[in-house]
């Protein structure tokens, strides 16, 4: 009777394994958007989306905004990367948004957005995002949908575990997912092992305005920091990273960081180093680290280069860091709606290890402690743990909740996502993704009330998805119903770049918050000209700086002589439209530059610098008004040395 | 105070709406004016119905040559002039108590009223009529005449793809009512002497 039991045991088993795998590789294609599954992700034309979805672009450096559930592309928000459609990057206003300590990087890779919250509910307000390459976090204001601010994080190398929001907009933090020397130096990279450091950086974010500081950096040891998530209700105040590599290899990490059963979640008491860096508890490093702040009154961008950083050595300080051992290489740390579970997705094991925050404390106080690492203690990990989530799949990454006590996770390898329920750890459903889903995003997902609606699944690759467009093929997203038992595939969308992570929120807590147009009257751009009788040309050396205005159909003033080839002249331009949607363009033939794309009541400033005497044109480039094609104009380049004065009119005036 | 009274005194104090609400609005509706674009009509001056909305009613009747909204018209001067001296005008019958009084001070609001519709249908007419001769876009109506753009004094009119609607406001609402008032007035008082005889 036992073996016979055995038999059907393993028999079982295999037949999951077989399941799982098969799901993976390609299942069901068609049939999930078969019958009237297309309805449910339609939106009649005119009509508005239920949720905004903000998709990060990864190697873009951008960030699209989605509508769901029709999967419409509505804007991609220059962040991290020049754009020439916006003029981001180029303009003279925005060029300081790029900058960073090792001069302006106009790219970057956009990782993981998150959105502000009050009192552990998505708030509207603003979209934080990551810069992973050169390490950096964005703000963007969910007013205007531009880039705010750009603060680069130092001390830190590939800004992975990073930006996730506290559950009142505290803080945001960046974790670095390389260690390296710090203070970087010229050292052999062999001497990593106990030499290199790894920054998690906490960043205030001013309550009111937004604005970032980075307030202070733990030093941990030299693992690779992966993701991170806050605390919520009871363990509001504790931060958690997923780490990998605390085996600290410096080459072939596919095999040398793939050796520890198990490697750790750091939870960071960040409330008792708060209270250390009010008693001055930590040590001040010097450093170098731009800060880019955009001025919508002024329409223009600062840098600031900051020199200073608060440092805390968490070895030196019991109470503030704890590991959490996790198998293999932890790559989500995902933390449920009621802040009692956090999720480690062992990417290199089959089970999900779900700690108890609860068991955490616990184990804390009565010091169930497993050793410790650099100093900081190491949790029992079988005093921790509240549950395992058995062969649910195979490379689990990312967890996100419902609101209503169930989790869903993204499988890597069987390409998939798996249903489960919180604390009875059984898996409830399952659906296969086309093909490779990274992260998977429910709106509110980071929050403490999800809305358990719609779930969006990123996925790395497509293959034969879509129409073929060459070897470069789009990404995708995909979007499942589950407001019932069964999640039910209802659409595929491509995406701009690769669709790394969202956030997402209702469109109610966005829409009514939206700027329509920027009022002239608070335009305090220093070269602004707030009427055409506020037009005029000036030259200052070879410097000539334009103040223009535009307005249906013309520029003013829109013929220009006196410029002469060597001068650099700034096109100070400003938008004099007071309605919405009346945005106008202007380019000049050869400028070595891209267009401008002026918002009603803004300005902005392109270059140019003429080359050749002749007459040369420009004109608008947003299909503006009946009479577009006739808003144009010319300027008048002489020899360097000629006495044409300096005129400009419009109409002859 | 005889109730006849009191009603010609509140029927005259009813005008001093027109001084702090609009007493016209002309609006403008068209598909990609998803919110209509409108002008208020004060005793006094011209208002956007939404912040610059005259601006972009400018912008747009530019092309057909329509002059700009003028930022004042000389009736904004004479406008408050005679709706003070009627409100001075009414109280003080009221005072008096004289019921033909009453009457004769209706009749001169609706002389004086026509006068002022007359007046604006003259400055629409104008508006809608007198266009640049550079005008870039010259559409002419089905007789082969210049096409006129003058706004309906009351009512509503297709304009090209724009439907303008023309109406009183409550700052007029009030002065009709007040008007109104003058005339309960002149009944009650007959009334009130006869129950008195």
């Amino acid at each position: 009777m036992k073996i016979y039991n055995k038999i059907v045991g393993y028999l079982l088993t295999l037949s999951l394994l077989v399941l799982a795998v098969s799901c993976g590789q390609g299942g069901n294609k068609a049939g999930a958007l078969g019958g009237n599954m297309a309805e449910k992700s339609f939106v009649p034309p005119g009509e508005h989306d239920e949720f905004y979805a903000f998709i990060s672009g990864g190697f873009s450096g951008q960030l699209a905004v989605y509508g769901l559930p029709s999967g419409r592309l509505f804007k991609v928000i220059p962040v991290f990367s020049v754009d020439a459609e916006k003029a981001y990057g180029f303009n003279e206003e925005t060029k300081p948004m790029l900058n960073t300590s090792f001069g302006p990087v106009p790219w970057d890779d956009s990782h993981h957005p998150d959105l502000s919250q009050t009192n552990g509910k998505v708030d509207g307000r603003w979209c934080f995002i990551n810069g992973n390459n050169t390490p950096r976090i964005a703000r963007i204001n969910l007013s205007t949908f531009e880039t705010e601010e750009i603060i680069e994080i130092p001390n830190s190398a590939g800004n992975h575990s990073s930006s996730f929001v506290t559950e009142n907009t505290e803080y945001v933090v960046a974790g670095t997912r390389f260690s390296v020397p710090v203070p970087q130096r010229d050292m052999p990279i062999e001497e990593y092992k106990g030499n290199f450091k790894g920054a998690l950086s906490f960043l205030k974010v001013d309550s009111e305005t937004g604005r970032m500081n980075l307030e202070f950096q733990v030093m941990m040891p030299g693992f690779n920091f992966d993701l991170a998530h806050p605390g919520r209700k009871k363990s509001h105040g504790w931060m958690f990273f997923s780490t990998y590599n605390t085996e600290e290899a410096n080459s072939l990490l596919e095999v040398n960081a793939s050796q520890n059963d198990k490697d750790f979640i750091a939870a960071i008491n960040w409330k008792k180093a708060e209270e250390l860096i009010a008693s001055g508890e930590f040590e001040t490093m010097e450093t170098e680290y731009a800060h880019n702040v955009y001025d919508e009154s002024t329409h223009m961008a600062t840098t600031t280069m900051k020199k200073e950083v608060k440092i805390i050595d968490p070895s030196k300080y019991p109470g503030l860091v704890y590991f959490l051992p996790t198998p293999k290489s932890p790559h989500g740390c995902d933390v449920d709606p009621s802040g009692e579970y956090i999720i480690g997705s062992g990417k290199l094991a089959a089970a999900m290890t779900a700690h108890s925050f609860t068991k955490m404390l616990d184990a804390i106080e009565n010091e169930k402690f497993d050793g410790e690492a650099y100093g900081i203690p190491i949790l029992n990990y079988d005093d921790i743990v509240a549950g395992v989530v058995q062969q649910a799949g195979l490379g689990p990454l990312h967890t996100e909740f419902d609101g209503r006590g169930n989790a869903y996770t993204t499988f890597f390898i069987s390409s998939e996502v798996v249903k489960w329920k919180l604390g009875t750890w059984e898996v409830l459903d399952r659906a296969p993704t086309y093909y490779s889903v990274g992260h998977l995003m429910i709106p509110g997902g980071n929050s403490q009330e999800p809305f358990g609606k719609y779930l969006v699944a990123m996925n790395k690759i497509t293959k034969d998805r879509y129409l073929p467009t060459g070897p470069e093929l789009t990404q995708s997203a995909q979007l499942y119903d589950i407001s019932g038992d069964k999640m039910e595939l209802i659409l595929d969308f491509p995406t701009v770049g690769e669709p790394h992570y969202a956030a997402g929120a209702p469109a109610d807590l966005i829409k009514p918050n939206q700027t329509r147009i920027y009022k002239l009257e608070e335009n305090n751009h220093p070269y602004a000209a707030k009427s055409e009788k506020e037009t005029k040309v000036v030259r200052d050396g070879s410097e000539v700086h334009i103040y223009m205005t535009t307005i249906r159909s013309h520029f003013a003033p829109d013929n220009i002589e006196g410029i002469k080839v060597g001068d650099k002249v700034y096109f100070h331009v400003t938008n004099l439209e007071q309605d919405f949607d009346v945005p106008h363009g202007v380019s000049m033939i050869g400028a070595n530059t891209s267009e401008l794309l002026i918002m009603p009541g803004q300005t902005e400033t392109f270059t140019w610098e003429p080359k050749k005497e002749g007459v040369w044109p420009f004109y608008c480039t947003d299909f503006c008004s009946a009479l577009h094609q006739e808003m144009q104009g010319y300027v008048r380049v002489s020899a360097r040395n000629s006495n044409v004065p300096l005129k400009w009119t419009l109409d002859g005036e | 105070m005889k109730k006849s009274k009191i009603y010609m005194i509140v029927g005259a104090l009813l005008l001093t709406g027109l001084f702090f609400l609009p007493m016209w609005n002309i609006t403008l509706e068209a598909p990609q004016y998803p919110d209509p674009i409108g002008m208020n009509i004060h005793i006094n001056k011209f208002e956007d119905a939404h912040p610059n909305d005259i601006k972009n009613i400018n912008i747009m009747n530019h092309y057909v040559g329509m002059k700009d909204i003028p930022e004042s018209i000389p009736e904004f001067e004479l406008f408050p002039l005679f709706a003070g001296g009627m409100i001075v005008l009414g109280v003080v019958i009221g005072l008096i108590g004289k019921r033909k009084l009453y009457l004769a001070w209706f009749a001169l609001m609706v002389i004086l009223g026509s006068i002022a519709m007359y007046d604006f249908y003259l400055w629409e007419y104008e508006y809608g009529h007198d266009l640049k001769e550079t005008a870039a876009i010259k559409f002419t109506d089905k007789d082969g005449e210049p096409m006129a753009y003058q706004p309906p004094l009351i009512g509503n009119k297709m304009i090209l793809n724009f439907k303008a609607l023309s109406w009183p406001r409550s700052g007029a609402y009030m002065m009709f009512l007040g008007m109104a008032l003058s005339v309960v007035a002149f009944y009650r008082d007959k009334k009130e002497v006869a129950a008195n005889e």
